[in-house]
C-alpha cells in the first residue's frame, strides 16, 4: 500500500518525502483546491521545486484541483489542470464532472484520481466515473464501514485510496453544505470548511466561547480543552439536552485496520492535513512509514507499536482517535 | 414557471403519506417527486406503494418522478436503487452517481438532483449528453452565479430546464451516522425507527437557543426554512424553469397556494405564511450565509 501524505507547503512536502511518503499531494494558492488557507499551498515555482525534489527521490506528486468550478471562474480551474500537466504532476485529484471531462480530453495521459469530494460510495458510482472520465483511482469518503469497503473493493474498476489518519469528516464529502449555511463559504465552492475568518473567540462570564458566523459553537468551562470550532464538532442543544449532537472533537486513526485494508487490496492510505505544520506531517509520515514497513514484512502478525498510537493520539484533535465509520457501532 | 413538490424528506407514517398525496393531487403543482431519499431503514413504504401513489397523481395530471436515495452505502442499497431505476413507468431523479450510472447504462432519461453538484456548464453538458431532462441547482448557489450559469447554458445550447429549491428546510448534509438515533442513544442498526416521532425533524439549537440545524436521521437540514417566495418574479425573468417546494407536515397547502400566487404575480403584500412558526432564511440566494434572512427586519 502506498503512503500518501499532505503537503501544504514546500517544507512539508520535503519532510513528508524524507520520512517515507510514497506520494504527496498539494494544491495551488487559490480556490481550486479544498484547503484554501492563508499562507498555504504552492506557487508555480514552488510546485516545480517540490515535484523535482520528490521525483529525484523516486516519489510521486498528486495535484488536488478538487473544488467545483464556479460559474464565473471556469478558466481558473482549467488553468490549474493545464498547470499541473505542465509541471509534470503524476496525477490530478478532481471531483467536478466538467473538469474531469476537460482533463480527460485535454490531457489524456495525465492520470485522473477521483477526489473524496466526488462522493463515490458504491462500485456503480465508481463505474460511472471510470467509464465517463477514465479515472485511475478513487479516494473513498469516510462514511463506509469495513464491510462496505470490502464489498466495494471486490467490485471496484479502479484503484482505491482510503483515509488513514487525520481530521474526521463525518458527512459524505462533496455533499456537505453546512459550512456555507453558517459562513457563505464551503468546501465545494471555496475549498474551506468552518473558515478561520469567520471564527471568533470570546472570554465571557459563562466561559470561553467559540463562534462561527456569529453562531455559538461551543462554550468551555475552566480546565476544559478548547478545540477549533468546526461546526459539526460543537456542543448543541437538542430537546433540552446539551451534548456533541453531531460528533465529538476527535481524529480518525486506522492503524489497527492496516492488515485488513491490505488484504482487501486497497492501493493507498491517505493522511489528511495539508493545513498542518511540516513538523506534524513529518512525525505522522514517519510513524505510518514504520507501520507500513512492518505490515509488509509480516502481515499476519502485524501489531501497531503502542508508542505509535500514543504519538498519534497526541497529534490528534481532542487528543482522541476513532475508527469512525469503518467500525459499525460508531454509526 | 412550474412548481414541483420535492420528495418528503422526513419519515412519516403510511397514513400521513397517503393523506398528504391525496390532498396534493388537487394542489397547483405540475411535478411531484416521490420516494425515500434519506435512509434505507425507512421501510414502511415499498416501491409498489410509491408506484401506486404515483399512478393516482399521474391521473390527476402531475408529472411524477421517483427520487433516489442520496447516500448509497451497501449492496442492499444498490439493489433498491436498481429496482427504482427499472420501475418502467416514471422518470427517476438521480441524487447520486450510482443512480446516474444505472440510468445512463439503461438509456433512460433522468432528472439530476441538487446533490450531484452541477456548478458549471461543462458539468451540465456532460449529463445533458447522457440523457438529463432537467437539473437542480446546488442549494448553496447564489442568485447571481445562477444567472451567469443560466446565460452560459443558453449560449451553449443547453436547454434543459433548471429547478431551484425555493421552499423548505434545506438538505445540507448526509452521513453514515444517524443523529436522531444518537439523540436517543440507540445504535443505528436498532434505531427503533425513532425518526417517525419527528414529522418535521428534530431541532438542533446553539447553547443560546438559536435554531442552527434540523436533524433528520442521517440527514442534516437547515435550522431555518428557506423561503424564496419573493424571488419568484426574478427567477421567472432569469429563466428558472421550476421552483421546488419541500413538503412539511403542516400547512403545505398554504405554502403551495402562496407560491402559486407568486408565479402569477398576485402575491399579497401581507405575509400569507405568517402562521408557520419556523424561522425563515434566504441567505444563499443573496450570496450570503444560507441562514441569513433578508426580510428579518420586516417580520
Amino acid at each position: 500500500m502506498e503512503l500518501v501524505c499532505p503537503a501544504g507547503n514546500l517544507p512539508a512536502l520535503k519532510r513528508a518525502v524524507d520520512e517515507g511518503a510514497d506520494a504527496v499531494y498539494f494544491g495551488f494558492q487559490n480556490a481550486t483546491n479544498a484547503r484554501q488557507f492563508a499562507g498555504l499551498n504552492f506557487t508555480d515555482k514552488r510546485a516545480r521545486e517540490g515535484i523535482a525534489y520528490a521525483h529525484s527521490r523516486g516519489k510521486r506528486v498528486f495535484c488536488a484541483i478538487n473544488t467545483y468550478p464556479q460559474p464565473a471562474g471556469w478558466s481558473q480551474w482549467t488553468s490549474a489542470v493545464d498547470q499541473a500537466a505542465d509541471l509534470g504532476a503524476d496525477a490530478v485529484i478532481m471531483a467536478d464532472l466538467g473538469l474531469l471531462d476537460y482533463a480527460a480530453r485535454r490531457h489524456p495521459d495525465l492520470a485522473r484520481h477521483l477526489s473524496v469530494q466526488g462522493s463515490a460510495t458504491s462500485h456503480e458510482a465508481l463505474r460511472f466515473y471510470h467509464e465517463h472520465f477514465g479515472i485511475k483511482r478513487a479516494v473513498l469518503p469516510r462514511v463506509l464501514s469495513m464491510t462496505q469497503v470490502r464489498d466495494l473493493a471486490r467490485q471496484s474498476p479502479v484503484e482505491l485510496e482510503v483515509f488513514a489518519f487525520g481530521s474526521l469528516c463525518i458527512m459524505a464529502e462533496g455533499r456537505c453544505y453546512l459550512s456555507s449555511y453558517l459562513t457563505g463559504e464551503s468546501p465545494n465552492t471555496r475549498g474551506v470548511c468552518s473558515p478561520a475568518s469567520h471564527v471568533r473567540w470570546e472570554e465571557t462570564p459563562q466561559g470561553l466561547e467559540s463562534r462561527l458566523g456569529g453562531v455559538l459553537i461551543d462554550r468551555y468551562g475552566e480546565g476544559e480543552r478548547a478545540g477549533y470550532p468546526t461546526l459539526c464538532k460543537g456542543r448543541f442543544e437538542v430537546e433540552g439536552e446539551t451534548y456533541h449532537a453531531i460528533e465529538e472533537p476527535t481524529s480518525l486513526n486506522t492503524l489497527d485496520l492496516l492488515p485488513e485494508l491490505k488484504a482487501l487490496g486497497i492501493s493507498a492510505v491517505k493522511i489528511e492535513g495539508r493545513q498542518r505544520s511540516p513538523a506534524y506531517v513529518s512525525k505522522v509520515a514517519g510513524i505510518w512509514r514504520q507501520a507500513l514497513d512492518r505490515l509488509d514484512s509480516n502481515p499476519e502478525r502485524f501489531q501497531p507499536e503502542p508508542s505509535w498510537q500514543a504519538d498519534l493520539g497526541e497529534l490528534s484533535e481532542g487528543a482522541t482517535t476513532t475508527l469512525g465509520a469503518y467500525e459499525r457501532r460508531w454509526k | 414557471m412550474q412548481l414541483s413538490l420535492g420528495p418528503v424528506l422526513f419519515y412519516w407514517t403510511r397514513e400521513r403519506y397517503a393523506d398528504f398525496y391525496r390532498d396534493a393531487a388537487d394542489w397547483p403543482v405540475e411535478i411531484i417527486y416521490l420516494g425515500e431519499t434519506v435512509c434505507s431503514r425507512r421501510r414502511d413504504m415499498k416501491l409498489d406503494d410509491w408506484l401506486g401513489i404515483g399512478r393516482e397523481l399521474a391521473q390527476s395530471g402531475k408529472q411524477v418522478v421517483l427520487s433516489s436515495q442520496t447516500l448509497i452505502e451497501s449492496e442492499a442499497d444498490l439493489r433498491g436503487l436498481r429496482k427504482l431505476c427499472a420501475n418502467g413507468e416514471f422518470l427517476v431523479e438521480a441524487n447520486d452517481q450510482s443512480a446516474l450510472q444505472l440510468l445512463i447504462e439503461a438509456n433512460l432519461p433522468f432528472i439530476a438532483g441538487a446533490s450531484l453538484n452541477l456548478y458549471n456548464p461543462a458539468a451540465i453538458g456532460v449529463l445533458a449528453k447522457a440523457g438529463m431532462q432537467r437539473w437542480n441547482a446546488p442549494v448553496e448557489m447564489p442568485r447571481d452565479d445562477l444567472a451567469t450559469l443560466l446565460d452560459e447554458c443558453a449560449r451553449e445550447g443547453l436547454e434543459q430546464p433548471c429547478e431551484v429549491f425555493a421552499y423548505g428546510h434545506l438538505p445540507l448534509a448526509w452521513s453514515a451516522r444517524c443523529f436522531t438515533a444518537r439523540r436517543h442513544q440507540y445504535p443505528k442498526d436498532r434505531c427503533q425507527f425513532v425518526c417517525q416521532q419527528y414529522p418535521e425533524g428534530l431541532a438542533l439549537r446553539s447553547q443560546e437557543a438559536k435554531g442552527v440545524f434540523t436533524l433528520n436521521g442521517t440527514q442534516t437540514l437547515s435550522g431555518a426554512c428557506q423561503d424564496l417566495r419573493r424571488e419568484i418574479p426574478d427567477m421567472q425573468s432569469m429563466g428558472v424553469g421550476v421552483a421546488r417546494l419541500s413538503p412539511r407536515a403542516n400547512a403545505m397547502a398554504e405554502v403551495v397556494h402562496a407560491f402559486d400566487q407568486a408565479r402569477r404575480g398576485e402575491l399579497p403584500p401581507a405575509d400569507p405564511l405568517a402562521l408557520i412558526e419556523a424561522e425563515m432564511c434566504d441567505g444563499y440566494w443573496h450570496g450570503r450565509p444560507g441562514m441569513d434572512n433578508s426580510h428579518a427586519t420586516i417580520s
